[in-house]
């Protein structure tokens, strides 16, 4: 077998004539040695004045990416911030996925390497735009050194350094040599706004030409000399151990290399991916079943209503909400939402290659640092012997904020005898072995008085995942994720508290799932918004806009919908507009989704309008795709999305039984995106938590029926069965 | 286990590989063409979607003895047949994709279609595209990139 360090290879694709006329470089790296300690990349012979940035005496460009792609478009945005700063020719720019370096590329917000949150570009931002300038200034400084003139009077453009009063200019390649031994400027000079030649532009992504082709490469796709194929089986009843397995049959077919039995799930190996999955089909196992063999959705509804009783830990408190209650007319509801899957078009995956003193994991994942962690922890190895290649992601959600598939993709290596092994989850395993997103119940309390909602007390109760995640945020009783966008609310209510109760589900490990802690409670907010709209005789626009004086870039947001979305214009029976607005990741988004609901309580999906302000937009074309994409995200789990368990047992499995809304389905989603001054807001997740109330207050306005769970329930739109 | 001759791409391939060993993982596994992706392994998400002959199929429940002489293509020789060069093109115009991993099967599913219809209508589009699922939501953009392929200048 070839050793790593002749294994070097680089996918480089090229591209020509794209729209915009520009030549393309992608590389990225399929797999390679990489030494950790190094840092991200070689940077012998280039100028690597950061982390980020290495340019090489040809002039070429290569940006390393700190955050993961997974189709939000952020390797295109983190290039465009670093070019745009740096001056680069954006047409020679080369991308490179991190390797795990908390320590150069963590995310300021968590001070590990995270993608998630919507907090890319937020959290990037500034640190971007420094390390681009600084590599700029040096690039001047050492231009005017050449030419022994003021750095004052020279300026940057499109990759080279230009002295305009002489006329000469040179590539960044021509500099690399005297840049890289100045020392990089702590606080150089940004530019200003108006001067950004890249930023605010809809420029084509970097990562979409291998993505019509084939070419791309996610973890799935990794091929290695001598690679084995694995699929894997844990327990169908949560938490359950292997108690027997029978592997004679497996072992009789054709291309079936290995068993490997583990106290919680058994794997086939084989030559190939049908070779293990029919050996996996093959076995005979006996579980243990433990002690949630009797676990059922009914249970963990039961005791997360029980423990909604309870009073929680006090996540904001303004004013004297009891009291306020008094002074006016007095309304309660509670709102649930279940459990869900993350369902990532690519399943679970992870490559192991595993001998006594080093393991390389090849894997797409939100999370490098902590997949090179949580390995170098299961085997003893130093976190330097831990290699991680990221790649390309096929969806993340939060699913791949996990390391656990890389864990048993260890463990199935660990009984091998050092060859390549790549473990692949089938659908259903995937399905029924996910952190999932946790079911919560949330309870208000309001009062209206005058037309407006005076008094607010609001208690969400479910499971942290952040005790679990990140254990050092979890303080004084707060998941502050479960309360995102319920202690900020936007609207201008005085007296107003807000509790949370941590309940634990049994059996079920929750996780993050994309709109996180907001997705739960904007659906609540704006639900209750518009029960309270339809009390005190109000449109539900004009009974939001006159509470959001304190907010108003998303009055602002309401307003631009409203008129968009033709709101308050007639429409057929049985139909009606709905409207949400929120304030969550830092942009502003009012969203009006349009939908018929038909006697058998079917839901017609018939038009969808955002209008977003999301500070400065980096790449708008993103930011509109992204709110495209992300309501639907939402509307499927709105009109589809619950995992249900009986007797331990996960039961949805694949697509026929854990739906998705498909094309024919779709209406038009119509974008507007609010030009501003603003520093960037996050976008990845929004459309996720805008799409759900809004399509629930259209339902209430086409039949009445105001639903306070989820998924939608054509039963009771039916009307044969109730709320 | 048996020797089988493949036409993928208009290059013959021997594969040594049972019978009933579906074509995704023929592809994937044995040839490394993977661009060709998993996604649910029952023909529920399309994401396995090739030509046979032109017609599409999901490859993930296609045995490998029912390929037969049938020329297949994949994602990764598409752009060789005038439908599927248009259909690349304009999801590049169109910045159609995000995470990317079904649009493979989303390729493949639109240029079999403008293939044999070459000005799809809405619901030509929703007949051929409903089995392609896409997680990340760039159904809209789907939608018009298919009828900028046919050659409508407004999508």
């Amino acid at each position: 077998m070839e050793s790593p360090e002749n294994n070097v290879t680089r996918r480089s694709v090229l591209r020509g004539g794209l729209a915009s006329g520009l030549l393309l470089a992608f590389h990225i790296p399929a797999y390679g040695a990489r030494d950790v300690l190094k840092g991200a990349d070689e940077t012998k012979g280039k100028f690597a004045p950061n982390a980020f940035i290495r340019i090489d005496p040809a002039g070429t460009v290569t940006l390393v990416m700190p955050q993961v792609e997974m189709g939000q478009g952020v390797y295109t945005a983190v290039a465009m911030i670093l070019a745009e700063e740096l001056d680069a020719d954006f047409s020679r720019i080369v991308l490179e996925h991190a390797p795990p370096n908390d320590k150069l590329y963590g995310n300021p917000t968590f001070g590990i390497q995270v993608t998630g949150n919507s907090n890319s570009i937020r959290a990037f931002w500034k640190p971007l735009r420094v390390a681009g300038a600084a590599a700029r200034a040096m690039l001047i400084q050492a231009a005017a050194q050449r030419w022994r003139t003021d750095p004052a009077s020279c300026t940057a453009s499109n990759g080279e350094v230009l002295h305009a009063a002489s006329g000469r200019r040179l590539g960044f390649g021509a500099l690399v040599g005297s840049a890289g031994a100045l020392t990089p400027p702590k606080t150089p000079a940004l530019k200003d706004p108006k001067d950004f030649t890249l930023i605010g532009k809809s420029l084509k992504r970097l990562d979409t030409p291998p993505k019509v082709d084939g070419s791309a490469v996610y973890g799935i796709d990794v091929m290695l000399p001598g690679l084995r194929f694995a699929t894997l089986a844990g327990s169908p009843v949560l938490g359950g151990k292997v108690s027997h397995v029978d592997d004679s049959a497996a072992m009789k077919i054709p291309g079936v290399y290995k068993v490997i039995v583990l106290d919680d799930m058994v794997a086939v190996v084989g030559d190939h991916m049908w070779a293990a999955k029919r050996g996996l089909a093959a076995l005979a196992i006996t579980w243990d079943d433990g002690p949630n063999a009797a676990v059922s959705s009914e249970h963990l509804w039961t005791e997360l209503r029980a423990a909604s009783l309870k009073s929680g830990a006090v996540a904001k408190t303004t004013g004297d909400a009891d009291k306020a209650l008094g002074r006016g007319e007095k309304y309660e509801a509670a709102y649930e939402l279940p459990l869900l899957a993350h369902a990532t078009m690519e399943p679970l995956n992870c490559t192991v290659k595993l001998s006594a003193d080093a393991c390389e994991i090849w894997i797409g994942t939100q999370v490098l640092s902590r997949v090179q962690g949580t390995v170098a922890k299961l085997t003893g190895l130093p976190p330097e012997k831990v290699t991680v290649h990221n790649h390309l992601l096929g969806g993340g959600f939060g699913r791949r904020l996990e390391p656990d598939m890389a864990l048993s993709a260890v463990r199935v290596a660990q009984h091998l005898s050092g060859e390549p092994v790549k473990v692949v989850w089938t659908r259903e395993e995937d399905l029924r072995n996910d952190v999932y997103r946790p079911l919560y119940r949330d309870t208000i309390t309001a009062a209206l008085a005058g037309g407006k909602v005076v008094a607010w007390k609001y208690k969400v109760t479910g499971s942290s995942i952040l005790a679990r995640w990140l254990p050092p945020a979890f303080q004084h009783d707060i998941d502050s994720d479960a309360v995102d966008s319920a202690v900020d609310m936007p609207y201008d209510i005085p007296d107003f508290h807000v509790e949370y109760v941590r309940a634990e589900p049994p059996a079920v490990i929750t996780g993050f799932w994309r709109g996180v802690g907001p997705n739960n409670n904007v659906f609540a907010i704006e639900c209750f918004m518009d029960e309270l709209a339809r009390k005190a005789g109000k449109d539900p626009v004009a009974f939001r806009r006159d509470m959001l004086g304190k907010t108003p870039r998303l009055q602002a947001a309401l307003e631009l919908v409203a008129q968009k979305s033709g709101w308050g214009e007639p429409l057929p029976p049985r139909t009606g507009r709905g409207v949400s607005v929120q304030p969550s990741f830092g942009s502003f988004i009012a969203t009006v989704v349009e939908a018929q609901v038909d006697e058998h309580g079917e839901v017609r999906l018939r038009r969808v309008t955002s209008a977003v302000d999301t500070g400065i937009a980096v790449n708008p074309d993103t930011i509109v795709a992204q709110l495209q994409g992300g309501l639907i995200f939402g509307l499927t789990a709105a009109l589809y999305g619950e995992v249900t368990i009986k007797n331990g047992r996960v039961q949805q499995s694949n697509f026929n039984n854990y739906r998705m809304l498909r094309i024919d389905q779709i209406p038009p989603i119509e974008v507007h995106v609010i030009k501003s001054g603003e520093a960037p807001g996050g976008i990845g997740e929004t459309g996720t938590t805008a799409g759900p109330p809004a399509l629930r207050n259209a339902i209430y306005a086409a039949t009445g029926i105001a639903l306070r769970r989820l998924p939608i329930d054509r039963e009771v739109l039916a009307g044969r069965s109730r709320t | 286990m048996a020797q089988s001759t493949l036409i993928i791409n208009g290059t013959t391939h021997a594969v040594e590989a049972p019978d009933d060993m579906p074509l995704l993982w023929v592809l994937r596994d044995l040839l490394g063409l993977t661009g060709t992706k998993f996604g649910c392994g029952i023909a529920q998400c399309g994401a396995c979607t090739v030509h046979l002959d032109g017609q599409p199929v999901r490859s993930c429940m296609l045995p490998l003895s029912a390929v037969g002489k049938r020329a297949v293509t994949t994602i990764e020789g598409v752009g060789a047949s005038p439908a599927g060069a248009r259909v690349q093109q304009a999801w590049l115009d169109l910045e159609v994709i995000q995470c990317g991993y079904c649009q493979s099967g989303q390729i493949m599913s639109a240029a079999a279609l403008l293939a044999v219809t070459p000005y799809p209508d809405d619901a030509d589009i929703d007949a051929a595209m409903a089995g392609n699922i896409c997680r990340c939501g760039t159904y809209v953009r789907i939608r018009a990139a298919i009828k900028r392929a046919a050659g409508d200048s407004q999508a």
